[in-house]
C-alpha cells in the first residue's frame, strides 16, 4: 500500500444564480420567513388591529379623535423606556430597574426645577446625566464584576424606590409648573407644523430608500424590486398622513377652547426612533450589539470589546429611562413616590417583547418598542373605557405579555427546527 | 518544495506549570501547499496552533515568517502577518447574515455609516474567487446555512483579509460526506491560490485527500514531517499512536530518545522503501 487513497472530491451542487426578485417572490420570501418562525412585528400589528376592532365594537367612543390623541400621550413614557430596553434585551440581558430609574431621574428633575428653581434645561440635562450614571454603574457591575444583570437590576429596582422617596422628601407630591416641561406631554403642535414635519419625514424616508435602491442597482447587487420600495414609502405616507389628519381634527368639546394638533411628545418619539434605529442598523456599534447578543465568543474573537458593548447598552437603557421619566413627570405635572413605579417597568418590557424583541438576545428592533407600546397603550386605554377595574387590566396585560413571550419562545423553537429558512 | 517555507518553527517549547506540552517542536509550512497536522488527542496540536496564532506565547524556540524571525505575542500580531485561524467551533453569529459575519469586527464604513454595498461586493468576490456557488443569497442569516456552508463562510472570512497562512482546526469534524467533500475541495483551492494552509484533522481520509505534507505530533514532540506521497495510511497511524514506525519517527522506547531523522526533512529520505 504505497499510494495515497484516490482524492475523490465530489463537485459542489450547482445552484443557479439567484433570480431577479419580483414583488411576488418578495412576498413569498416574507411568508416563508414567517412560517419559519421569523415573525418580526407581525403578531404585534395583528394584535393591535384585533384589539382596536374589539374595543370599537364594545365602546364606540374608543375610536374618537380625543381618545386617539390620548393613546399617544398615555403610551409615550412606556414606549421611550422600552426603546432603551431593546438594547439590553438584544444582549440577552434584562434591566428590571428601568422603571424606577426613570422615577429617580424624574425626581431629580422635580427637585431641581421646582424645589431649587433651576431653569428647565438644567433640570433636563441633570436628569439625563443621572440616567447615564445609573447605566454606567449597572453596566460596570454586570460586565466587569460579573454579577448577573437580573440580580444587579433587581437590587437597583429596590434601592431606586428608596432614592425616589429620599429625593422628594418622603412621599410628598412635587408638582411641576414649568411651562416648557408641562408642554412636552400636554400641549400640541399647530396643525401646519404637524403637516410640515410629516411631509419632511416621509420625503426623507423616500429619499433614503430610493437612494439605497439606486446605489445597489448601480453596483449590480441583488435589490428589492422597486415596486416594493414604492409600496413601503406609500404605506408610510398613508399611515402618517391619516394619523396627522386625525390628530389635527378639533377634539375639544368646549366651544371656547380649541384642542387640536399632534401632541409634542410624538415628534420626540419619532426622532428618537429614527436616531436609535440608525445606530442599531447602520453603524458598526449597532452591528456589534447584535453580534454580542448572537454569539458573545464569536464577537470576542472578532476583536469586539464585549465589556464595553455590555456597559454601553445599560447606559443607553437608563438614559432612555431618564427621558421616559421626564415625559411621565410632564404628563402628570408632578412627581411622586409612584413615578416610574408599579406597572411602568413591566409595561415597558412587555412592549419590547410584544413588538417582537427576543428575550433570548440577538433579535429585535427599536420599532418593536413602539408597536408593542401601542398594543399596551390600547389595552390600558380600552380597559379603562370599558370601566374595568385596574385589577382586571393588570390580569389582561399580564396575559398579553405571557402570550408574547410564548410566541417568542415558540418561534425560536420553530426557527431552530426549520433552520430559519 | 519551494526554497523558504512561509512559516517555520524551530525548537518550540511550551509548558503549563509542570506539564510540558510541546517539546522542541520543529514545523514548517510552504505557500501553495496543504500541510496536515495530525496527532492523537492531547498530542499538542491545538497548543501548537495557539502559539502560532498568538493566543499563547511559546516558552522557547524561534518562529520564522518568510525566513525572518518574528515575535507573535497576541492575535493581532498574527493577523498583521496574515495568519488567520478558522476554529473548530465556528466563530460565527447565527443572527447575522453572511456579509455581516465575514466583516464582523472589521466593518468597512463611510464616515459613521457602514458601507454595506462595498462589503457585499467584496464578500461576493471572495466567495466567487473560492468558486463557492452553493449559497443562495449573501444576505441570508447564518442560522439558515448547512454545516458545510457555515464552514465555507468561516473559511472565506479568513481568506478575505489577504491572509497568507490559513489554519483550519478540524474543519470537517461535524460534516456529512458531501459537505466534507465540498470543504476539502475548498481547502485544496486555497492552496492552489497560493496560500499556505495548515489542516488539523483526525480523519486520515481527509488528510490523504488534500495534503501535500503531513506533520505528526506524538506526546508533544514532532515525530516527523513527510511528504504525503511518501507515507502510507498505516504508517501515519503508527507514528501518531506509537511515535515510530519502522525507521521513521522517534528513536528509543516510547519516543523519549532522540530522533533518527531531522523532523523538517521532507524529502523521500524518510521512506522505508
Amino acid at each position: 500500500m504505497s499510494a495515497a487513497p484516490p482524492t475523490t472530491v465530489v463537485p459542489p451542487v450547482e445552484v443557479p444564480a439567484a433570480p431577479v426578485p419580483t414583488v411576488g417572490s418578495h412576498l413569498r420570501d416574507y411568508w416563508a420567513r414567517v412560517r419559519g418562525g421569523d415573525m418580526g412585528a407581525l403578531p404585534a400589528v395583528l394584535g393591535l388591529i384585533a384589539l382596536c376592532v374589539v374595543f370599537t365594537a364594545l365602546r364606540p367612543n374608543f375610536m374618537t379623535e380625543g381618545n386617539f390623541a390620548n393613546l399617544f400621550t398615555q403610551g409615550a413614557a412606556v414606549v421611550l423606556i422600552a426603546m432603551g430596553l431593546v438594547f439590553v434585551l438584544l444582549l440577552g440581558e434584562i434591566d428590571l430597574s428601568a422603571g424606577f430609574a426613570s422615577g429617580v431621574c424624574a425626581a431629580v428633575l422635580a427637585q431641581l426645577v421646582t424645589l431649587q428653581g433651576y431653569p428647565w434645561w438644567v433640570a433636563v440635562a441633570a436628569a439625563i446625566v443621572t440616567g447615564v450614571v445609573i447605566g454606567l454603574v449597572i453596566g460596570f457591575l454586570v460586565a466587569k464584576v460579573g454579577i448577573p444583570s437580573f440580580v444587579v437590576t433587581l437590587a437597583a429596582f429596590l434601592a431606586f424606590q428608596g432614592v425616589v422617596l429620599l429625593l422628594i422628601k418622603g412621599g410628598t407630591n412635587v408638582s411641576i409648573r414649568d411651562e416648557v416641561l408641562v408642554a412636552i406631554a400636554n400641549r400640541n403642535m399647530p396643525p401646519w407644523l404637524g403637516w410640515a414635519l410629516t411631509l419632511l419625514g416621509v420625503a426623507g424616508y423616500a429619499l433614503v430608500q430610493l437612494l439605497r435602491h439606486r446605489n445597489r442597482s448601480a453596483l449590480g447587487l441583488v435589490t428589492e424590486p422597486l415596486a416594493v420600495v414604492l409600496i413601503r414609502i406609500g404605506a408610510l405616507a398613508v399611515l402618517a398622513g391619516t394619523a396627522v389628519y386625525l390628530l389635527n381634527l378639533e377634539r375639544s368639546r368646549n366651544v371656547l377652547v380649541s384642542l387640536k394638533g399632534v401632541p409634542i411628545v410624538v415628534p420626540i418619539i419619532v426622532i428618537l426612533l429614527v436616531v436609535l434605529t440608525f445606530v442599531l442598523q447602520r453603524t458598526a456599534y449597532g452591528r456589534h450589539v447584535y453580534a454580542v447578543g448572537g454569539n458573545r465568543e464569536a464577537a470576542r474573537r472578532a476583536g469586539i470589546n464585549v465589556d464595553r458593548i455590555r456597559i454601553s447598552v445599560f447606559v443607553i437603557c437608563s438614559s432612555m429611562a431618564a427621558i421616559g421619566g421626564i415625559v411621565a413627570a410632564s404628563r402628570g405635572t408632578s412627581v411622586d413616590a409612584n413615578t416610574g413605579g408599579s406597572k411602568v417597568l413591566l409595561y415597558a418590557v412587555g412592549a419590547a417583547v410584544i413588538g417582537g424583541t427576543s428575550l433570548f438576545g440577538g433579535k429585535g428592533r427599536i420599532v418593536d418598542a413602539v408597536l408593542g407600546g401601542a398594543v399596551i397603550a390600547v389595552i390600558d386605554n380600552g380597559m379603562g373605557l370599558l370601566g374595568r377595574s385596574s385589577g382586571f387590566t393588570f390580569v389582561v396585560t399580564g396575559l398579553v405579555l405571557l402570550l408574547a413571550a410564548s410566541v417568542d419562545a415558540l418561534s425560536r423553537r420553530r426557527a431552530a427546527a426549520t433552520g430559519n429558512r | 518544495m519551494s526554497a523558504t517555507p512561509l512559516l517555520e518553527l524551530r525548537g518550540i517549547d511550551k509548558s503549563f506549570g509542570p506539564v510540558q506540552v510541546l517539546r522542541d517542536v520543529d514545523f514548517s509550512v510552504n505557500p501553495g501547499e496543504v500541510t496536515a497536522l495530525v496527532g492523537d488527542n492531547g498530542a499538542g496540536k491545538s497548543t501548537l496552533v495557539k502559539c502560532v496564532s498568538g493566543i499563547y506565547s511559546a516558552d522557547g524556540g524561534q518562529v520564522l515568517f518568510e525566513g525572518r524571525p518574528v515575535q507573535i505575542h497576541n492575535p493581532r500580531d498574527a493577523a498583521s502577518l496574515g495568519i488567520e485561524v478558522v476554529y473548530q467551533d465556528l466563530a460565527l453569529c447565527d443572527n447575522l447574515d453572511i456579509v455581516q459575519n465575514m466583516f464582523l469586527g472589521r466593518e468597512k464604513r463611510r464616515g459613521l455609516v457602514l458601507d454595506e454595498p462595498t462589503m457585499e461586493q467584496m464578500a461576493a468576490e471572495t466567495l466567487a474567487g473560492l468558486s463557492v456557488r452553493t449559497v443562495k443569497s449573501l444576505r441570508q442569516h447564518v442560522s439558515s446555512l448547512s454545516g458545510g456552508q457555515r464552514q465555507t463562510v468561516a473559511i472565506a472570512k479568513a481568506v478575505l483579509w489577504n491572509s497568507r497562512l490559513v489554519i483550519l482546526d478540524e474543519p470537517t469534524a461535524a460534516l456529512g460526506v458531501a459537505q466534507t467533500a465540498q470543504v476539502l475541495e475548498l481547502v485544496r483551492r486555497l492552496a492552489d491560490n497560493g496560500l499556505a494552509v495548515v489542516l488539523i484533522s483526525h480523519n486520515m481520509n481527509d488528510v490523504f485527500a488534500v495534503s501535500d505534507q503531513i506533520a505528526m505530533l506524538y506526546l508533544g514532540q514532532m515525530v516527523a514531517q513527510l511528504r504525503t506521497s511518501d507515507v502510507t495510511h498505516a504508517q501515519v497511524v503508527e507514528l501518531i499512536t506509537a511515535g515510530r514506525s519502522g525507521g521513521l519517527g522517534l528513536a528509543g522506547e516510547n519516543g523519549n530518545g532522540k530522533r533518527d531523522t531531522p523532523p523538517t526533512e521532507t524529502t523521500s529520505a524518510g521512506a522505508d522503501r
